[in-house]
């Protein structure tokens, strides 16, 4: 007795029979054919010429056989729309039923029969329905008002539904809230202007609690609704935050990442400072990691939730690690995204581990995943400094399994390397050319023959290497044509003697005998520049490249801020704004994180944004490297500096020879129409791509984070040392340092590290000219060569006699450091307060007298938030950092303190703090004859008050 | 929201189609197709395949395909998560989740997926609720259906649906209250070729057999709740109470259920009960290697390790394998090449072996790939995190009920490279 007997049939003809039974007067015999039927349609079978005789099955009171006959009216409705009318009667009847299980039937089916001339009938049962008595009937009803806005949203606007929606939202049935909150979320998401969901905090507290009560999808609907809410201010952010974190713990996983999505949101609003986000960050680890234990599926959606969330915060999950290790029987699609998050959490702390857990993945029998593994071990050098040395080995023992795919993908990655550590590991090109042969993928190509070019000098055979795949030149991809051109210029230049016959044929393979519009242009653009200045194409072609930085794989950081508010969704499994694949762009809102508010920005040093800000807000700290060296050239840095190759080598006067007699022969054969002879160079940028090119601002984004530490330095302890150069920027030395000032001389306290390979002499530093004449005192003392890993500290002495150019900022600082491998420049911002002099306390008469001489236009007023100190503590602290109170009265129950301090330069600037007892905000009124100072003053105060 | 679900079966026929909004094509499954195509095994076909105008959501289980599809922005695990309820209530449904069985089933299934998902909106997913609505078929059931003419649609609105306690009906009666509750731990671990630890976790669970008469309010403590700082719970469970004191308090759904899982990370010390010593040589001269493998106990509180199985997929170049173990039986597929083993149980004093050679390919240089084991195991009477259940309380109602508490730990993904 299974359902299978449904699907048998007969010689008669299915049909024929079916509706012989369907009009059978037996109940029973009805049913069973109802079932038939209903069998045949699930599996796609077409069985609409029933309609008739189903329909008349509806008058019945058995509720299997109405249920079914429902099933059928909406499959079939559309097709048969005037015999669909025959049924409204039916349900308008069933709608009036005492039974609320037959009221919510009917109205549900309803609004599932897609037919325009029913759902004009609809109204009046829906309408009752959305104030049944019966929860489980207005729950229902609710749903019915998404499916009717589906099928006519005018008239749903204009019978007023969504309003008594907007009502159900304040329901005492947390299920009707959650199901008017999905179907508002539904409906919404097809008009994105008309504002449904105008959420305040009222609406938001009741959606909180029937978040505690209602079932797991319907917390699900609910949390994504709060997840477009912005609070108005952190302490808002924070009770929302702290209602939503008991979803962590949910058994249902989609629960548990649209709570997260909400907390990382709203989370974005809360002050660092605050103890509340310390326990936030540890609260999300667990469910992240629980999730992954999940069915594979799940773990998918969540690994590429996690991607994203990494990215945003990598502090949550910076211990979790192991808990991405692939087990070798996962899905390939788990383990890819695995092996990707493991790269993210890469660090010099379990760099270790995660190599060995690459190197082991390398030889599994999956050749994606291999080939993934060996690329990630590429980007673990790039990405952590310290581990690039074991990486490069790991992937020569990898190169030395002489498995194809595997040599290729090394080969790939070692040319990264390359770009990011220059002239550390060219020891290792020996062995890439002994593979040479075994490549014939075009990427793997194109990697070895950048590398033959780009050393072509320490490769004694590179134009035979390069003349064995010019060989078969139109037969490679473009990819490989490409690079092999460039390789062969840089060799030409790097080698013109030997190889001019080489690239004489390059150029012409490339200009005459192919079609690719790309190759032609490359070709003659370094025919013409050859042919033109040899001189400028050196110049070009050989031009420093800039490093490559992990960041190429990173998601954007406005994009990312985006795709966080998509936690959970569709974007954050595709990485890409809805705007990008949702259909036709319908419905699609840019969702942004909120601002931090107010009051805790004025907690944080002004330096650090925050994070995800865009970089252009802090450009003007850092100048281009370009003004700086126009003012810094100038300078006298004792041995010449060795600047970019000027056209005086022996070599390069060949090339110029050469290309008059060989090249320019060449140039009369061209045949006409492709260009004047007096083509003009083009402008080095483009040449830079043509070397695989990297993106360029990477390298300046690692600046401004750094500045982040300089702003809470302060006057009365030595500020943690701040990285101002990177070893990246500077071949290998790094420097870190701070300010500062000791019974009236102020110095610069550096670090100097020595990361690269060689040793490190000659070391000496310039100021730029800046605001207040901050000079070194005296020369950088260097005793003895830096060997490699070493570090020296050394305190700088400086004065104040320098010469004088304001800067923008006021307290920014240019540096030049020289060593025997070239010149290096960063700059930094000092702390003001380092200029604050020993004599800075005014006589009374004196204060009151220049208080009210400056004009009050050069008053500015500051707040300084969450100081828990008292007028007196105020006081001894600051005027350990020469900031003196003068007098002190006590107004209303509040201390004003009225202080003075000098800059170096001889500005006074006067102050009155007032303070209120048992209120953390101070009021700080800073007054000044020069009062572009005033901001940097009240910095100092911050900083002074607050370490 | 849900628009859609198709069950395809492994050879790649649509077998079911539901659709709760309008109808979508069954063409629409040729992506899902494609997709299948491309992955080597059904096991890798990617969960979410966009195609122009849709999005195919799937999941695989019991050898179907369970492939929703959506149309607008849907949250992806809240469509995964349903997909694996419809499977969770199939199968408790029919007992099993097949195809002849769903297809023998046809109408309850379609009955039941009708319930629950209304315009794609989930509706009642509860396993008990769904039960008051559509009763499950059962033999008995069928005989008096067809006697009395009376049907296995539930008329009256389901108790819990819409009360505070929405996982348990009222008026429950049972003549012998009982409870039952087996803490199951599942070791996660990856054992590297020298025998220490990469990386281990614990996966726990609590499930629940609770037939109580009436409105029992029960309250679980533990010896050591600390150890649960990672749980997800069941519904029922109070969070304020478990925040505050550590004790999971609960109205206790009807019947099975699963009360709370949780996760004992890799960052706590994880014992291992077992260790696996392996010598797996090939040499690359000869066509043979040396293979030997021996299981032992490790730290197993003197509880005895049971139905120990270990797998293993052997490289490619292994031809065959000549093997003697001194327990158990094992086998060996040429074709897959896919080695298990049967041990049985593990007797500390004599430890099961197995040992013999490999032929490999004459000729061919010998592997690359390393073979990882794949260990299965059981311990009766132990919960490895150590996590022990101090007492359980009923308030509420009057009678004294039956309780029973039992410990097991399982091998999880548990794998031993070599």
């Amino acid at each position: 007795m299974t359902d299978s007997k449904y699907f048998t049939t007969t010689k008669k003809g299915e049909i024929f029979e079916l509706k012989a039974e369907l009009n059978s007067d037996k109940k029973e015999k009805k049913k069973e054919a109802v079932k038939k039927v209903i069998a045949s349609m699930t599996v796609g079978k077409d069985v609409s010429a029933l309609f008739p005789d189903v329909v008349n099955c509806m008058q019945t009171d058995n509720l299997e056989l109405k249920k079914l006959v429902y099933l059928y009216l909406m499959n079939y409705a559309k097709s048969q729309p005037d015999m669909a009318i025959m049924a409204v009667n039916t349900f308008v009847k069933d709608c009036e039923d005492p039974n609320p299980l037959i009221r919510a039937l009917a109205v549900r089916t309803m609004g599932c029969i897609r037919v325009d001339k029913i759902t004009e009938y609809l109204c009046e049962p829906l309408r009752k329905c959305l104030k049944d008595e019966d929860p489980y009937v207005r729950k229902t009803a609710a749903v019915c008002v998404a499916k009717l806005h589906d099928i006519n949203a005018q008239l749903v606007e204009d019978q007023g539904f969504l309003d008594t929606l907007k009502d159900l939202i304040s329901d005492s049935n947390p299920m009707v809230v959650a199901n008017a909150v999905a179907a508002l979320s539904e409906i919404a998401e097809s008009h994105p202007s008309s504002n449904l969901l105008d959420l305040n905090p009222q609406s938001i507290n009741k959606l909180l609690t029937a978040l505690n009560e209602c079932t797991e999808w319907g917390q699900i609907f609910i949390l994504d609704c709060l997840a477009n809410y912005t609070p108005k201010d952190d302490r808002e952010a924070q009770s929302i935050c702290e209602r939503v974190t008991p979803r962590l713990s949910h058994a249902n996983s989609a629960v548990v990442l649209s709570a997260v999505k909400v907390l990382m949101k709203f989370m974005e609003m809360l002050s660092k400072d605050l103890d509340y986000y310390g326990t936030l960050l540890k609260k999300l680890a667990p469910p992240l990691v629980t999730l992954l234990s999940a069915e594979p599926e799940l773990q998918y959606v969540a690994l590429r939730n996690i991607n994203l969330i990494v990215q945003k915060r990598p502090e949550i999950l910076k211990h979790e690690m192991k808990v991405f290790f692939v087990k070798y029987n996962d899905p390939i699609y788990v383990k890819l995204e695995k092996l990707d998050i493991m790269i993210r959490l890469a660090s010099q702390a379990n760099i270790a581990q995660v190599l060995a857990e690459l190197k082991e993945y390398a030889t599994e029998v999956d050749v994606d995943f291999v080939r993934k593994a060996v690329r990630a071990i590429g980007r673990c050098a790039i990405k952590v400094e310290q581990s690039a040395e074991r990486c490069v080995s790991t992937l020569l023992d990898l190169i030395q399994t002489k498995v194809n795919y595997v040599v290729q993908e090394a080969i790939v990655v070692i040319k990264d390397i390359f770009r990011k550590y220059p002239n550390k590991y060219e020891s290792v090109i020996a062995t890439l050319c002994e593979n040479l042969d075994s490549l014939d993928e075009p990427e793997a190509r194109a990697a070895m023959i950048w590398i033959v070019g780009e050393y072509a000098e320490r490769i004694d055979n590179a134009d035979e290497l390069l003349e064995s795949f010019l060989e078969g030149f139109h037969d490679e991809s473009t990819q490989v044509q490409l690079q092999l051109l460039t390789a062969i210029v840089k060799l030409f230049l790097k080698k013109p003697t030997e190889t001019q016959e080489l690239v004489q044929q390059v150029l012409s393979l490339a200009t005459q005998d192919s079609d690719n519009p790309d190759l032609r242009d490359r070709g003659y653009i370094y025919w013409r520049l050859l042919s033109t200045d040899p001189v400028a194409a050196k110049e070009v072609v050989l031009a420093e490249k800039p490093l490559i930085s992990e960041e190429t794989d990173l998601i954007e950081p406005t994009l990312l801020d985006e795709l966080i508010c998509y936690i959970g969704t569709l974007a954050s499994v595709y990485h890409k704004p809805p705007s990008a694949f949702v259909e036709g762009g319908r419905g699609v809102v840019h969702k942004s994180l909120p601002p931090r508010t107010a009051s805790s920005e004025s907690t944080e040093s002004p330096e650090t944004a925050p994070a995800g800000a865009p970089p252009g807000e802090q450009l003007d700290v850092i100048p281009t490297q370009g003004d700086l060296l126009g003012d810094l050239l100038n300078l006298d840095l004792g041995p010449p500096v060795s600047g970019p190759p000027l056209a005086t080598s022996s070599v390069q006067m060949g090339a110029v020879d050469l290309l008059g007699s060989g090249l320019d022969s060449l140039m009369g054969d061209e045949p006409e129409g492709i260009g004047t002879p007096n083509f003009v160079s083009p402008p080095a940028a483009a040449a830079v791509p043509a070397n695989l090119g990297a993106p360029m601002g990477s390298g300046l984004s690692d600046l401004f984070d750094l500045t982040s530490g300089v702003g809470t330095l302060s006057g009365s302890y030595v500020a943690p040392k701040a990285v101002w150069l990177p070893a990246m920027k500077a071949k290998g030395l790094e420097i870190s340092g701070t300010f500062t000032r000791q019974v009236g001389s102020i110095s610069m306290d550096l670090q100097l590290t020595n990361k690269a390979l060689q040793v490190m002499t000659d070391f000496a530093i310039q100021f730029n000219r800046n605001s207040f004449g901050l000079a070194p005192a005296a020369p950088l003392q260097v005793h003895a060569p830096l060997s490699p890993n070493q570090t020296v500290e050394i305190s700088l002495p400086l004065n104040t006699v320098g010469s004088v150019m304001k800067m923008e900022p006021l307290n920014n600082l240019q540096v030049a450091v020289k060593n025997n491998i070239d010149v290096f420049y960063f700059s930094t911002l000092y702390p003001l307060h380092i200029l604050f002099v020993e004599d800075g306390k005014m006589d009374r008469q004196m204060f009151l007298a220049t208080w009210k001489d400056i004009p009050n236009e050069n008053e500015a007023q500051f707040q300084i938030r969450d100081c828990p100190l008292n007028a007196e503590a105020v006081s001894s602290r600051l005027q350990s950092s020469n900031i003196f109170t003068v007098a002190k009265r006590n107004v209303e129950g509040q201390d004003m303190l009225y202080q003075s301090l000098k800059l170096t330069n001889g500005i006074w600037v006067l102050a009155e703090l007032r303070i209120q007892p048992g209120n953390p905000s101070f009021m700080l009124s800073l007054k000044c004859r020069a009062p572009e100072v005033s901001q940097h003053v009240y910095q100092a105060y911050e900083t002074i008050l607050k370490n | 929201m849900i628009h859609s679900l198709f069950l395809i079966n492994s050879s790649g026929d649509i077998f079911l189609e539901k659709h709760w909004k309008s109808v979508v094509s069954r063409s629409v499954c040729d992506y899902f197709f494609e997709a299948q195509e491309r992955a080597t095994e059904a096991e890798n076909v990617p969960p979410v395949i966009s195609t122009p105008h849709h999005y195919l959501l799937s999941v695989y289980r019991h050898k179907i395909f369970f492939v929703a599809v959506i149309q607008t922005e849907v949250p992806p695990l809240f469509v995964i998560e349903f997909l694996h309820r419809v499977v969770d209530t199939f199968q408790d449904y029919f007992g099993v989740c097949s195809e002849p069985v769903i297809k023998d089933n046809v109408v309850v299934v379609y009955e039941v997926l009708e319930e629950m998902l209304d315009n794609g909106f989930p509706l009642a997913t509860e396993s008990n609720i769904l039960k008051e609505l559509i009763k499950p078929p059962t033999i008995l059931r069928t005989v008096v259906n067809t006697i009395t003419g009376s049907t296995n649609v539930g008329d009256q609105l389901p108790t819990g649906q819409l009360s505070v306690v929405p996982w348990r009906r009222t008026g429950v009666k049972y003549t012998n209250n009982e409870a039952y509750f087996d803490v199951i731990e599942e070791i996660d671990a990856i054992i590297d070729k020298s025998g220490s630890t990469i990386t281990a976790e614990i996966q726990g669970v609590i499930d629940a057999c609770v037939k109580l008469t009436g409105m029992p309010d029960l309250t679980l403590s533990f010896m050591n709740p600390r150890l649960l700082d990672d749980v997800s719970f069941h519904p029922c469970v109070r969070f304020k109470r478990w925040e505050s004191e550590r004790i999971l308090s609960f109205i206790p759904p009807d019947g099975n259920f699963r009360l709370l899982s949780y996760h004992v990370s890799a960052q706590n010390l994880v014992a291992i009960p077992v260790y696996v010593k392996h010598n797996i040589s090939f040499r690359d001269s000869s066509s043979l290697g040396r293979f030997e493998i021996t299981v032992g106990p490790k730290q197993t509180m003197g509880k005895t390790i049971e139905g120990v199985t270990l797998s293993s997929q052997m490289p490619r170049g292994v031809l065959n394998m000549s093997l003697t173990p001194s327990q158990g039986t094992h086998t060996f597929d040429p074709v897959t090449k896919m080695l298990s083993w049967d041990v049985g149980k593990i007797n500390p004093q004599k430890l099961p072996s197995l040992k013999g050679t490999m032929s490999l390919q004459a000729g061919a240089s010998k592997p690359d790939e390393n073979p990882t084991i794949n260990l299965q195991f059981k311990i009766q009477q132990l919960a490895i995190s150590g996590l022990k259940v101090n007492r359980l309380d009923m308030y509420g109602e009057k009678y004294k009920p039956f309780k029973g508490i039992k410990y097991m730990t399982k091998a999880g993904k548990f794998q031993v490279r070599t």
